[in-house]
Parts: C-alpha cells; structure tokens; sequence
C-alpha cells in the first residue's frame, strides 16, 4: 500500500483518532500541492524531468498541474525573469487564491543569476513573496523535490490563522498586493 | 535594372543619387561599404531599391562609438538584392547632437520594428516614423540601453560588492 501522509499527532483510542483542524487540513494541503509550473527556461526543462517517471513529482501529491492561476496554489517560478514579465508573473500571483506558496527555482528566478543587465529582474522576491529558493543553474531534479518538500512542510505545519494576520498582510502591502479580505 | 550588376555600378549609382560625397570600400568579407550622408539617405535606398534591385532589407541598427569626435554614432542599413545575390551596407554617421535620420518605413514596411528598436536601444530619432516608441524594452525606461556610456548591469542591485567581484 501506497503511504502518502503520516497521521499527524492526536488522540487515538479505539473507533476514535482526534487532532487539531491546523494538523488535519496542513496534511491534506501539505500532500496535494497543485502547481502552476511558470517555466521560462533551461531550468523548466529540469522540471520538466522531475515531472517525468525518473524523478516523479506525482509521489508527493504534486502531479495534478494547471496553467490556471484560480486553481492552483503553488507558484514555480523557473527560470530568468525579465523585467517586461515581471507584471505578467505579478498578475499571475495576483490571481491565485490563498493559501497559495512561491518556490523559486534556479539562480535566475532567486536573484538574476548571470543575468545582471539592465532588462533582468534581479530576483522574483522584488515584486512577489517567495516561500522557498532552490539554489543551482539549472538546479538537478533532485533539488527541485527537496525545494517542494521544504513547501510541504510549510503547508504542513501552517496555522490556520496565518493569512489572515496583520503580520501576512503587511507583507503583502510591502510588495503592493491588494488585500481585499480580512 | 542593370543587368551586370557589380561594387562599381553599385558605387556609381551611389553617388549619383547622393547630393554629397559618399565613401566607399570593400571589408575583409567582400561585402561593399558606403558611407552616406543622413541627407541622402532617402535618395540612394531609393535609388537602389527602385532601380538596382536591392528590394530587401535585411537588417537596420545602430553602433555606438564614443571615441569618435562628431561621428559617435552610426546607423547602418543592410541592403540585398534578391535576383543577383548582391549585398550592400549603407552606413550614415551622426553626431551626438544631432541623432537623427529620416525614416525608411515609406520604402520598406519592414524598418518600422527596425527603427523603433533602433530607437530603444540607441535612441536614434527616425523623422517620420509613424509609431516611434520603445517595442523590447519596458516603456518607462528612461534611458538607452546598449549607449556605451550607460552601465550594463542593472543599477537597483546593492548587493553586489565591488571587494566580492574582484572589482
């Protein structure tokens, strides 16, 4: 049999298992992560074979890919980022619901890489928040996995109240995300 | 059309259409050279292109020489005849006072995305052209990119420390 997720930590006795909402809902989020593969070069190739049968991104509940924004919640952002795609990228974020996480894949996407020049965005966290960096130029599918298991362990251990704290939106109003709700 | 079409009836046609003194010679590469007056321009592509036979431009860009008292720059059109294999590069030199050349887009639809790149990165003025505006990069840079007195890194980066690069 397939094991996809440790229970979490609770209360166990016969016909009964309880734990907290937080725990519950992180583990069902932590293991189907929906990405939005936003690939603009080499390093989208690499993530096109850790999406392949070798590497296998579907064993972390990841395989379920959309190029709609509405309906996923992860964000990768592979590959360089020029500046005159930074607003598409933006309205990409801008777009996806919350909970939504950013994995930035590769020297380019983290800070500009090779690319210092005037038409480069020098890394995506200057227009939108990244949850975590994947170093490397391109970086091997193994990196790529490790990167998205540092996001399941976000997702996992999540509060629920996390984005709707005064803290999260300050964030966002510090990169000009509108926030609508509170 | 002439028939037997070689450097020196290309170079004749030239300077006949040409009001001013143009200059010519062959590179390392065979391929003719003239250089032309921003007045003339107009004049000898028409010339070539209505009578010659070069109805095809290849390519229109721009070179940045800031060493180069009163001909710091220079806009260089690659012309080619289709029938006879003919190529020639028409070079127009400029002054940084006055970075202006008349328009090709009445000649050749082609120039207009030539010119307005040209435009970008050098910001050559083209007098005439219909929608002279940046086309590659954003619309608010302010200035012109691939000009030798701007640096080529971006300028928002703080983190680049001269002692880490060996600069």
């Amino acid at each position: 049999m397939v094991k996809i997720g440790d229970a979490p930590e609770g209360i166990e006795g016969q016909g009964f298992f309880a734990t907290s909402l937080d725990k519950a809902i992180g583990l069902a989020r932590a293991n189907s992560l929906w990405p939005l593969p936003f690939a603009t070069s080499c390093c989208g190739i690499e993530f096109m074979a850790t999406m392949g049968a070798n590497y296998d991104l579907a064993r972390f509940g990841s395989e379920r890919l959309a190029f709609t924004p509405r309906q996923t919640d992860l964000l990768m952002v592979m590959g360089t980022i020029a500046k005159k795609m930074a607003p598409v990228l933006k309205q990409v974020y801008d777009q996806m619901a919350e909970p939504k996480w950013v994995l930035s894949v590769g020297a380019c996407a983290c800070s500009g890489g090779i690319f210092d020049t005037y038409s480069v965005l020098q890394g995506i966290d200057r227009i939108i928040p990244v949850d975590v960096y994947v170093p490397g130029c391109p970086p091997r599918p193994e990196q790529i996995i490790d990167g998205l298991m540092r996001i399941q362990d976000l997702a996992k251990n999540e509060s629920l109240r996390r984005r709707n704290s005064d803290e999260y939106m300050k964030m966002l109003e510090s990169y000009n995300i509108e926030t609508t709700e509170k | 059309m002439a028939v037997h079409l070689n450097n020196d009836s290309i170079i004749h046609a030239v300077s006949t259409a040409a009001g001013s003194q143009t200059t010519a010679s062959v590179d390392n590469y065979g391929m003719l050279n003239v250089i032309v007056s921003a007045d003339d321009i107009i004049s000898v592509v028409k010339e070539l292109k209505e009578n010659q036979g070069f109805i095809f431009l290849t390519d229109l860009c721009a070179a940045h020489y800031p060493e180069r008292k009163n001909t710091e720059f220079e806009v260089v059109y690659h012309l080619h005849n289709l029938v006879t294999n003919h190529r020639v590069r028409l070079r127009v030199q400029l002054s940084e006072q006055k970075v202006s050349v008349p328009t090709l887009v009445d000649l050749y639809p082609g120039a207009n995305w030539m010119e307005r790149e040209t435009f970008d990165f050098y910001g050559v003025n083209f007098e005439g052209h219909p929608n002279l505006k940046r086309i590659l990069n954003m619309d608010d840079m302010d200035y012109h990119p691939l000009r030798k007195q701007y640096a080529l890194e971006d300028e928002t980066r703080d983190d680049k420390n001269n002692t880490f690069f060996g600069r």
